[in-house]
């Protein structure tokens, strides 16, 4: 019996970077089959090669036992091949009824779109496959995980048999994750062939048959879900133990540093986003925000940094109330931020390091003299010494930092953030899109800025990195702060239950 | 004779970077004159004979290249304001209106106060002038930070009521007796200087070209210059670093519409001495144009600029000698536009020649 | 001289006239941007195709020959606008401009080259006005909409004919898809950059018609620069009208109203003509600058690109 994929000595690589070196991988049909591997590993790559959106530079795929050439996801489309992204393709406006059909809509004499018949049809894969949503409403209405199951139904509408879902989890909830389990076994009972994209390893452990690892573009292996474990999947991932804990210096000052009272905020559509916030940082501490993202953290951040304006509630920074204060202010008041998206706010992208460097500070000594000229020299020296203290690989101070890598880009946020010495230092997603090493340098930095006393407050939708750096865990539900927890004297489940609204014991 | 050899081997070093630089923007000239040429060709009409009248008249004689750089002169204005609204991210096209308003608020300033030694008049009415295009970049700044309205739209509808406002002013109340639609003359004391008589060529120009380095400084080696770029690249991070977005663009535009202001200024107070209905053939197209085609650089712009003034002088000189309607140098500017507007344009048309030769 | 010579049924009908070609244009201009490519270039397509549809019925005698020619044109320049903005990812202000300044300057060249002169055309046949039986008797309304130049009822029922495209077709689906969402519909299987193409083609089309309305529609003929910023405008009734076929309708029947208003003030010499010229471009920026921050534009115009 043919394989429903096979994809044999795959090769592509991106400007300096060889994301599939030779890959083989063979999906059964019926299969429901885990792609294991840290960020970076290459697994959206091959996933895109094998739905179209990328040629391979080598290599050839074979789909139910016929070699193909897949030159477009509409071709992968027709092969009954479907792929749910990280990052839903969804369009905001328009129903999940229109979604669904976009590509292929049915229409009377040729002419007009048939809603009628979208419908019903629509309505009948909901039934089948266990995925209840509303199908006129349009997508920016609905929670992530709901538009999750529009992106299943999306290609189960055009008669996908070969779902591949890309980090499916990464947005849901605990309870929204086993609410998708259940979906993934309902499709696998109906003969659906399913691969599951994770870097997840318990739920790649629990919920597949087979697991490839891949590891820096490379397969390392293939193994049964039943003959392995959570230890022997790590080790095949990283290839050394993972080190999830720090070795952070017991707090002593009771300084408090941030404190926040009853802060209530909109978000961009005008609808309450922070409902009464309420909480405090002290020195020497880090304060980690956990919670699914869009839960009002990021309007959190916007509203402590100064880029959105509170609607009511007090911030308060050593003392002194900065509500109004505007984000140069609070910058010079001694707020660092690392922002969310270093694209759009970290970073002037044609703007070379040096000039990155001194964002924010850039009409100030020594930078800048008598109120307006810049000077070259001073820039220039203070960019060499962090260059230096940060091993920030660039090839000179002027290249524009949009020839660095995520890892060194983010390396220059941090080195221009850090060295300003702030008393506050809001860290937002920090570690997203970074490799391994990255990582592990941007966490240490922060824990390092906790030791020498500054207040550090983390925003992180990743629960392994809230759990390993931060002193206490406040948790975020629907713009409020649910709960604070001691890391110590707290599980994953009962964070996992705040995260979903419920209410723990 | 090391130094100078150090000195010459600098130059020359400098100068091929600037042409490896420029090379996209020389090819678009080129190849903008080549489908002129075809135009020309279509309509009946020699190619050579054209450009070759055009360059005789540009550079032939000394009128010929006083013309041309008078000519040059209001383009350099109207593209260095064009330039700065640029690189803060707004498109300004309503230099051509700005100018217009500057010109006549600088003939008002030079007809009153008659007895006003120079060294005051001149820069009062040079003041007034880059006011009055303050005013009018201060507008459409104000309507899109306050109230988001585009400025290409605004910029443009005020640039018509710009040119219907002054044609106004200049028929009705500011007429001067007689059949022209103008002013009275402005005082003499208000005069710049000719510099290369019998041409126009009038101090203005050294204005001119001192501003463009102005502008280029502030724009590199100012912490302003600074904030204003990284506005232009990207909002978000430069709020982020603490920059006023908005207030850098109101400042961007209103040191746009100032910088055209004063280009009109130069005009009525070098060239015309009067305010004239009309008298600006388009200068503010033209800025556009020489902003993009000089690589949005103060060398480069000044260069543009003298080609458009040699096109504008050049080109009465072939209308008269050959026929050819001179609106032939508009479409040559618009193509070239076109061809600098799209930089992968001109390497996939380079990547094609070289294949085919 | 009353209010009632000012403001009387004539007055409507001439603002149902003068909203015509700023109708065309800002459907056009909403075909453009609702696919993601911004078009400040209507104007200029507007200003060649009013040209070519003079010059061609110059030539032959027929008028609607000249508006076939002049849509054309206008898809042509279409067609540019789309190449150097999608396929050489172009800045698509100055590509809109450039085809402005290119018109300008070509129509005037080719004015004196046919006619001998840059100003204004030789008089050709231009549309001649229909009327409309039954409608034309109702007392009022049908001294407003009875009688009219086709291209205004052909305005009509384009206007419709947008609306259900862009709502009730598979073809407006993709549309209002791609501008929103490129990447979306790219794995949904649409093909994006066709999509840009054909809806800046249409756009320029559209643009034809509206430009071709102002020289043989109106006047038949053609003068230096006919269409007056009008191209402008109808990019802000698109914006008035929230990229909707029926908002700019409305928003265009304002400015028509305003342009009519101004035409009748002219001619009864109230005030210097100059003044009044300014009347419909300083409406335009007071309805930009009462609607322009609370009008989401329906895309981020950003060029798409597969990596």
């Amino acid at each position: 019996m043919n394989p429903a994929i096979q994809m044999k000595a795959i090769t592509k690589t991106f400007p300096g970077v060889l994301a599939n070196d030779k890959i083989d991988f063979v999906v059964e049909k019926g299969e429901t089959h885990g792609l294991l591997g840290e960020n970076g590993a290459g697994k959206t790559v091959l996933m895109s090669v094998l739905y179209g959106l990328y040629q391979p530079d080598e290599g050839q795929i074979y789909v139910n036992g016929k070699e193909v050439k897949m030159d477009s996801p509409a071709t992968a489309i027709r092969l009954g091949i479907g792929m749910v992204h990280q990052h839903f393709m969804l369009v905001p406006s328009l129903t999940v009824a229109e979604n669904i059909i976009l590509g292929r809509e049915p229409a009377k004499d040729k002419v007009l779109l048939d809603m009628d018949r979208t419908l019903r049809e629509v309505k009948a894969s909901c039934e089948r496959y266990n995925l209840e949503v509303d199908l006129k409403a349009a997508i920016y209405a609905l929670p992530v995980g709901l538009q999750q199951r529009v992106e299943i139904l999306k290609i189960l509408y055009r008669g996908t048999d070969i779902l591949i879902l890309d980090e499916p989890t990464s947005v849901l909830t605990p309870q929204e994750v086993s609410e998708l389990f259940k979906a993934v076994r309902a499709l696998k009972e109906q003969g659906k062939t399913v691969i599951f994209i994770s870097h997840k390893l318990r739920e790649v452990l629990s919920i597949c048959d087979k697991i490839t690892v891949l590891k820096r573009g490379k397969v390392v292996g293939t193994v049964r879900g039943k003959d392995t474990n959570l230890g022997e999947l790590a080790k095949m991932m990283v290839g050394r133990e993972v080190i999830y804990k720090f070795d952070k210096r017991p707090m002593d000052g009771r300084e408090v540093v941030l404190k926040v009272e009853g802060l209530k905020a909109l978000d961009e559509r005008g609808l309450p986003a922070l409902k009464g916030i309420d909480f405090e940082i002290c020195a020497s501490e880090i304060l980690g925000i956990a919670g699914v993202e869009g839960n009002g953290q990021t309007e959190l951040v916007e509203t402590l940094t100064g880029l959105r304006k509170a609607t009511e509630g007090k911030i308060l920074l050593n003392n002194t109330d900065i509500t109004r204060a505007s984000p140069y202010e609070r910058i010079r008041s001694g707020i660092s931020h690392v922002p969310e998206d270093r694209y759009k706010r970290g970073l002037i992208s044609d703007f070379s390091v040096m000039e990155n460097l001194i964002l924010g500070s850039h009409n100030r000594p020594p930078f800048a003299k008598w109120g307006g000229r810049l000077d070259l020299g001073e820039t220039s020296k203070y960019t060499q010494k962090l260059i230096n203290d940060f091993s920030i690989k660039t090839q000179s101070e002027d290249t524009p930092t949009r020839h660095l890598s995520g890892g060194t880009q983010q390396r220059v946020i941090l080195a221009r953030e850090i060295s300003r010495e702030p008393k506050l230092i809001i860290a937002s997603q920090p570690t997203r899109g970074l490799d391994v090493g990255a990582t592990e340098f941007v966490r240490s930095k922060l824990v390092e800025m906790r030791d020498h006393g500054c207040a550090v407050l983390l925003v992180s939708a990743d629960l392994d990195e809230i759990w390993a750096l931060s002193d206490r865990i406040a948790v975020m539900y629907e713009g409020k702060i649910a709960a604070i927890r001691d890391p110590q004297k707290t599980t994953e489940e009962e964070l996992g239950l705040l995260m979903a609204g419920g209410k723990s014991g | 004779m090391e130094a100078q050899g150090v000195a010459t081997s600098k130059i020359r070093s400098w100068l091929k970077s600037g042409l490896e630089r420029a090379y996209p923007q020389i090819i678009a000239i080129l190849l903008a004159f080549l489908v002129g040429a075809v135009v020309l060709v279509a309509t009946g009409h020699s190619p050579q004979d054209a450009y070759i009248a055009m360059l005789s008249g540009a550079f032939g004689d000394k009128y010929g290249i006083g013309q041309t750089f008078t000519q040059a002169t209001p383009i350099i204005f109207t593209a260095l304001a064009f330039l700065f609204a640029f690189k803060c991210g707004l498109f300004n096209i309503g230099a051509e209106g700005q100018l217009i308003v500057g010109a006549l608020a600088a003939a008002l300033a030079g007809i009153s106060f008659g007895d006003v030694p120079a060294f005051i008049h001149i820069p009062m009415a040079l003041l007034a002038g880059a006011l009055a295009g303050g005013l009018w970049g201060l507008m459409p700044a104000i309507l899109k930070t306050r109230l988001g309205a585009h400025e290409v739209i605004t910029t443009m509808m005020l640039s018509y009521v710009a040119t219907y406002l002054t044609s106004y002013m200049v028929n009705y109340p500011f007429k001067a007796p007689g059949w022209v639609a103008q002013t009275v003359p402005i005082a003499a004391s208000a005069e710049l200087p000719r510099i290369l008589s019998p041409t126009q060529l009038s101090a203005s120009i050294f204005i001119a070209v001192a501003f463009a380095g102005l502008i280029f400084y502030c724009l590199q080696r100012t912490a302003f210059g600074y904030a204003v770029r990284a506005t232009g690249l990207n909002p978000p991070a430069a709020e982020s670093g603490g920059i006023n977005v908005k207030r850098e663009m109101i400042l961007a535009l209103v040191i746009s519409g100032a910088i055209a202001g004063l280009g009109g200024a130069g005009e009525v107070l070098g060239v015309h001495r009067r305010f004239i209905d009309g008298f600006s053939p388009g200068y503010g197209w033209d800025g556009l144009a020489v902003a993009l085609v000089g690589g949005l650089h103060p060398i480069g712009v000044i260069l543009a600029a003298i080609l458009f003034g040699a096109l504008r002088s050049g080109g009465m000189t072939m209308t008269r000698a050959t026929g050819v309607p001179l609106d032939i140098v508009t479409i040559l500017q618009a193509l070239v536009v076109l061809f600098v507007t799209a930089p992968m344009l001109i390497r996939y048309l380079v990547r094609r020649g070289r294949y085919r030769g | 001289m009353n209010l009632l010579d000012i403001i009387n049924v004539g007055l409507f009908a001439g603002g149902l006239r003068m909203a015509t070609p700023i109708v065309f244009a800002s459907l056009g201009g909403i075909f453009s941007e609702r696919v993601g490519i911004i078009n400040v270039g209507l104007e200029g397509m507007m200003l060649t195709s009013a040209f070519s549809g003079v010059a061609i019925s110059f030539f032959t005698g027929n008028p609607w020959l000249g508006v076939l020619v002049a849509v054309l044109a206008g898809g042509l320049l279409g067609l540019l606008h789309a190449l150097l903005t999608v396929k050489f990812i172009g800045n698509q202000i100055v590509s809109g401009t450039g085809i402005n300044i290119f018109a300008l300057g070509f129509t005037a060249y080719m004015s004196q080259v046919i006619w001998g002169s840059r100003g204004a055309s030789e008089i050709v046949q231009g549309l001649k006005p229909v009327s409309i039986p039954l409608l034309k008797d109702i007392p009022i309304i049908g001294e407003i909409v009875g009688t009219h130049t086709p291209l205004v009822y052909i305005m009509l029922i384009i206007t419709v004919v947008c609306y259900i495209i862009l709502f009730r077709t598979p073809f407006g689906l993709r549309i209002r898809a791609v501008g929103e969402h490129p990447a979306a519909s790219d794995t949904a299987g649409v093909n994006v950059f066709k999509m840009k193409y054909l809806c800046v083609m249409l756009s320029g089309m559209l643009a034809g018609l509206g430009g071709v309305f102002l020289s043989l529609g109106h006047l038949s003929l053609f003068t230096w620069g006919m269409t007056g910023g009008r191209g402008f405008i109808a990019l802000a009734a698109m914006i008035f009208g929230k990229w909707m076929p029926f908002g700019a309708f409305g928003a265009s029947l304002l400015f028509g109203f305003a342009d009519a208003l101004q035409m009748r003030l002219q001619s009864l010499g109230l005030l210097p003509p100059q003044i009044i010229l300014t009347i419909p471009y300083i409406i335009t920026i007071a309805v930009l600058a009462g609607v322009g921050g609370r009008a989401t534009p329906p895309s981020d115009y950003k060029p798409y690109t597969k990596e």
